[in-house]
């Protein structure tokens, strides 16, 4: 991520989201499939901001997403507030329950680090499981749906119209990449990749190591909350799945198979993955084993992902 | 209200007991290998469906014995095939590909034995309450508390007293030295994995008379058992097992006053530890992080 002129890859990166509504029935998707893919791929890759540029994996981001996503549909659902408003409210929270947590678990590295977010991830999900009064439960939280906003002169009818709601779910994609891309071209940025190649040179060179991921770890979860906020209102509907560990991994996966020393990797991961469950859910009751081949074979012939097999270290 | 306390700590202490045979399991692997085995629930659940197929012909008592062998077996099968390649490289990897195999571990579970839940029949003698006014004292449960018992004082005696076991430990401090010195160190880990899927059908056997047969079994058990590994802390075996009775003790007895936060509870008091003492219990400093 030099300062550079844009690439190939990013035109077309670019071009294509734009353009998804009008394509993706022609190769037998929805304008639904599209808004899903644009709201999981700012998943993974607001998750890899941690894990491929800092360098720490984090196995616990659905808490984080799911965090955002009860808090939007919280906010609409118990406060009346507008699309926007509620979405704010949402990523606020899961923005301060990211830095509470991270502030516990900062110190531990690797493996231990993995743990200790898987651990953490699940306490959400039975919160959301058990408080029935306030999330639904099991069966998660009905009887709201995302409001139209206003715009100047005109509403922005983001409920009735799908594709309004694609444009929409892409705007905020597009202001968060564009974020995280000026972040990781920042001194901030460098500073991570350089904890990431040598965690003791850094060290040694005076960085505050604990603190940098810390930040970066907030960061990921603030743009994970903004997904998982997404996610609901392209849904209507929230449930306790989307704070469930099985979307981490799910997320970790997105990210390696696309590549996660590229910056558009996760994305193309994302679409991948969103494109495939949705095939195999919709042609065979075992589409879970389809999916765990899928992460046996990623890990054993792409470590590197999609994007790692064309570029060597590419962006880095 | 006491015999309701008595009831949930009682219950907590059993259900403690399988957090930590899971979590020893769990333990013993990542202590070696590095592997976080994200699999360990599905071996589990392999378990106990394989000595529900196995009771109508052997009977309960040879399939306690059958099946965690069957279990260790297919263990053993996958770490030579699909994680023995991933040895020393990033945890992520390994990580994935267990996290892969849950998925298709449950799957296949609901796909060859189905999804609604199953009965498991234990012997008729041991399913009987040994008092009324202490209905929760069955037979079975006595009786799984001491195999629980016992196979966690076995799993001690290995560790300790025996060749493999003592190049066990020595491979949890320094495996480089440990091949050195002439030891197959792929051997160590692939009997160490062993060991510790064998531990995890086992467990599946007794949790599966206890409650019952589904799909989801293992992946109900394996999260506790993080927990349980992070609470005693890592790298202690005995801090696993501390923290896996701990949690499910913690567990019953929020039961009785909170019945809503009984799972919460338990992250918590990670939360806790991590904050009080970030080494876990009883783990040594300055390992694994």
């Amino acid at each position: 991520m030099n300062a550079r002129a844009p690439r190939a890859l990013d035109l077309a990166v670019v071009a294509a989201l734009l353009t998804a509504p009008f394509w993706m029935a022609a190769i037998g998707g929805y304008t639904e499939l599209a808004s899903r893919i644009v709201v999981m791929g700012l998943a993974a890759m607001a998750l890899n901001f941690l894990l491929g540029f800092t360098g720490v994996l984090s196995f616990g981001h659905a808490a984080y997403f799911g965090l955002g996503a009860y808090g939007v549909a919280m906010a609409i659902k118990y406060l009346g507030l507008g699309t926007l408003p509620a979405m704010a409210l949402g990523i606020v929270g899961a923005t301060i329950a990211a830095a509470l947590i991270g502030a516990l678990i900062v110190r531990r590295r690797g493996v231990y680090f993995a743990m200790v977010t898987i651990a953490f991830g699940q306490v959400f999900y039975f919160v959301a499981f058990r408080w029935n009064s306030v999330t639904g439960g099991d069966d998660g939280l009905t009887g709201w749906h995302r409001v139209p906003i206003p715009l100047a002169a005109t509403t922005l009818d983001i409920f009735g119209d799908d594709k309004a709601f694609y444009y929409f779910a892409l705007a905020v994609f597009g202001i968060c990449v564009a974020l995280m891309a000026l972040l990781l071209n920042s001194p901030f940025g460098r500073t991570l990749i350089a904890i990431r190649e040598n965690e003791r040179r850094a060290r040694f060179l005076g960085v505050p190591i604990e603190f940098h991921i810390w930040l970066s770890f907030v960061v990921s979860c603030l743009f994970v909350s903004v997904a998982g906020a997404l996610y609901a209102l392209l849904n209507n509907f929230t449930d306790p799945r989307a704070l469930r560990f099985d979307l981490s991994g799910n997320l970790v996966i997105m990210a390696v198979l696309g590549g996660m020393r590229s910056f558009w990797g996760p994305l193309i991961g994302a679409a991948i993955f969103v494109a495939l469950q949705d095939y195999v859910s919709s042609h065979t009751e075992n589409w879970m084993s389809v999916i765990g081949v899928m992460f046996v074979l990623v890990v054993r012939f792409f470590p590197r992902g999609i994007l790692g097999l064309t570029r060597r270290g590419a962006s880095a | 209200m006491t015999q309701l306390i008595l009831f949930n700590l009682f219950n907590g202490l059993i259900v403690g007991a399988f957090y930590a045979l899971m979590a020893l399991g769990l333990s013993l692997i990542l202590n070696l290998s590095g592997v976080i085995n994200f699999a360990h629930g599905g071996f589990l659940a392999l378990g106990a469906y394989l000595a529900y197929s196995l009771i109508p012909t052997i009977g309960f008592w040879g399939a306690l014995i059958v099946a965690p062998l069957l279990t260790a077996a297919v263990g053993l099968v996958v770490e030579r095939v699909l994680i023995r390649p991933l040895y020393g490289g990033d945890p992520l990897y390994s990580l994935l590909l267990t996290f892969g195999l849950a998925y298709i571990f449950e799957d296949m579970t609901r796909f060859v034995w189905g999804a609604q839940a199953l009965p498991f029949q234990v012997p008729g003698w041991l399913t009987t309450p040994l008092s009324p006014r202490f209905f929760f004292l069955t037979g079975y449960r006595l009786f799984m508390v001491v195999l629980v018992a016992v196979a966690v004082g076995a799993l001690f005696a290995i560790l300790n007293h025996t060749r493999l076991g003592i190049r066990i430990r020595a491979g949890t401090r320094d495996l480089e030295t440990v091949g050195t010195l002439g030891v197959n160190t792929r051997w160590l880990r692939s009997l160490n994995f062993g060991l510790g899927i064998y531990i995890a059908g086992l467990a599946g056997v007794l949790a599966a008379g206890l409650l019952g047969l589904s799909p989801t079994i293992g992946a109900s058990l394996i999260m506790p058992s993080f927990v349980a590994i992070i609470v005693g802390g890592l790298g202690s075996l005995l801090g696993t097992l501390l923290g896996g009775l701990l949690i499910g003790v913690a567990s019953g007895l929020t039961a009785v006053f909170l019945p809503s936060a009984s799972e919460a509870v338990i992250y918590v008091m990670m939360g806790l530890v991590l904050l009080v003492r970030p080494r876990g219990l009883l783990g040594e400093e300055g390992r694994l992080h």
